[in-house]
């Protein structure tokens, strides 16, 4: 990628993230939420997305390249950080690299995600249902390291909107900054109860 | 009269370095401590009497200064693990032992000097100034209001210290983000009634390698900042400034300096 073009791909990558992996994100948690009404409704609701016209554009178009995208572009910008939390130890430096560590993890969380469900399914060796789930997440280990996969998730997507406002120049001043940052706790706190709920419901 | 009581010594732990090539080290020294020393003075003791903690005779430290009332930024170093004016720093309100050390991001000439020419090319590079020769007399610019001087007196201040690039988690030799004081300065000569008519060149300096999008707002530099600077503010009105550009570039567009 062109250094040169540095600009653009950071703006892209800023945007993605919110459309529409951020807005991807929020449908799957409240989709999965469906689970806590029990396996019925949970399987109605993914047949129900499953049944969309034009899935595999969708998925390709919606899901797979931008994630992707926001991925690989996402690691670079991670390691190109020199973090130091000792010298100036401020919740927007802390916040900065829980951006760059969550988003390391998500890699990997998602890759696994993807691995364990998605493509079991491709390849035909199990469907994907609130059984599938269930089975998952009987594994106490799997279900404390999907719950920490959904919440670096809601805050990755959190903080990403407060750094997409700046980074787009919508908040400016220091002032609307602190505002979006109560914001974004809200959304993060509002989206984190939503994904653990559907997750425990599978137990 | 000498008397036997024993005069308060000030520790110091320094990070030397001979050449810039060479392994930066410790070495520990005591001065003799003064009401109302700063680290700059303390230096200068040492620099009298080049003798470390253990009484060996060493070379005295080598460190950069100027003007000893925190404007021109040549004393910058990291002081206690915080980036700093030397000169600004007082003995009384630091812990000891008082850790210095060079502003690493920069590259090292000499134990506490560094080499800040990386600010300055950065500022040549985005032309952080306003442009009025001509072939012939221009005449008077626009007005300025005040209260918009006055407010861009405070974007002014900047000394080109370098402690903002030190603070910043993304400037650092993997990259070649040029750091929040030159973006800053975009802002005031882009602010500046004649200095707006080249706003457009501005932006899309700063748009290019190393430019205002390697920002990942971990905001320290805003809080680094000796002179109170807002960076943030500015990095923040200079993403709405690039945002509205990259669609006039795009798209063309007849306003390009307004």
């Amino acid at each position: 990628m062109s250094k040169e073009r540095e600009f653009y791909w950071r703006r892209l990558h800023s945007l993605l993230g919110i459309v529409p992996v951020g807005l991807f994100l929020a449908q799957h948690l409240v989709i999965n939420h469906f689970a806590t009404r029990g396996p019925e409704a949970f399987n109605n609701a993914t047949h129900f997305m499953e049944s969309l016209p034009f899935k595999l554009l969708l998925e390709i178009f919606v899901i797979y390249l931008p994630l992707m995208f926001h991925a690989f572009y996402g690691i670079y910008i991670a390691f190109t950080a020199k973090n130091n939390p000792k010298s100036f130890g401020t919740l927007r430096n802390y916040l900065f690299i829980a951006q760059r560590f969550t988003g390391i993890f998500l890699v990997v969380f998602i890759v696994w995600h993807v691995f364990e469900t998605r493509f079991q399914a491709a390849i035909g060796a199990k469907e994907v249902n609130f059984n599938m789930m269930a089975e998952i997440l009987s594994n106490p280990w799997m279900l404390g390291f999907y719950i920490v996969g959904v919440i670096s998730a809601t805050f990755h997507l959190a903080n990403g909107i407060w750094s997409f406002l700046v980074s787009w120049g919508i908040t400016q001043s220091a002032r609307s900054q602190q505002i979006v940052t109560y914001v974004t706790l809200l959304i993060f706190l509002a989206l984190s109860v939503v994904g653990v709920q559907a997750l425990l419901a599978f137990v | 009269m000498v008397t036997a009581t024993e005069t308060k010594k000030v520790k110091f732990e320094i990070l030397r370095q001979d050449t810039p090539e060479s392994e930066p080290y410790f070495e520990k020294f005591e001065v003799n401590y003064r009401p109302n020393m700063n680290v700059i003075s303390a230096l200068m003791e040492i620099r009298q009497n080049p003798v470390n903690v253990d009484g060996k005779a060493t070379t005295p430290v080598t460190w950069d200064m100027s003007c000893l009332e925190e404007v021109c930024g040549a004393c910058s170093m990291v002081i206690n693990g915080r980036p700093r004016q030397s000169c600004s720093a007082l003995i009384d309100q630091l812990t000891q032992p008082i850790q210095l050390a060079p502003m690493k991001t920069f590259p090292v000439v000499r134990d506490l000097q560094v080499d800040r020419s990386r600010m300055f090319d950065s500022l040549k590079k985005v032309k952080a100034w306003v442009p009025i020769d001509g072939s012939y007399d221009l005449g008077e610019g626009p007005r300025m209001p005040e209260r918009k001087r006055q407010w861009a007196y405070e974007l002014s201040k900047c000394m080109t210290c370098g402690v903002c690039l030190e603070a910043c988690p993304n400037v650092n030799s993997g990259s070649n983000f040029m750091g929040p004081a030159p973006l800053s300065q975009v802002r005031l000569f882009n602010a500046h009634p004649t200095g707006s008519m080249n706003k457009d060149e501005r932006l899309n300096t700063i748009m290019g390698d190393g430019g205002l999008a390697n920002c990942g707002n971990a905001q320290n530099c805003v809080v680094a900042c000796p002179k109170g600077i807002p960076l943030t503010t500015s990095i923040a009105a200079l993403n709405r400034d690039t945002t509205v550009q990259m669609f006039k570039d795009f798209f063309g567009s007849d306003h390009m300096v307004d």
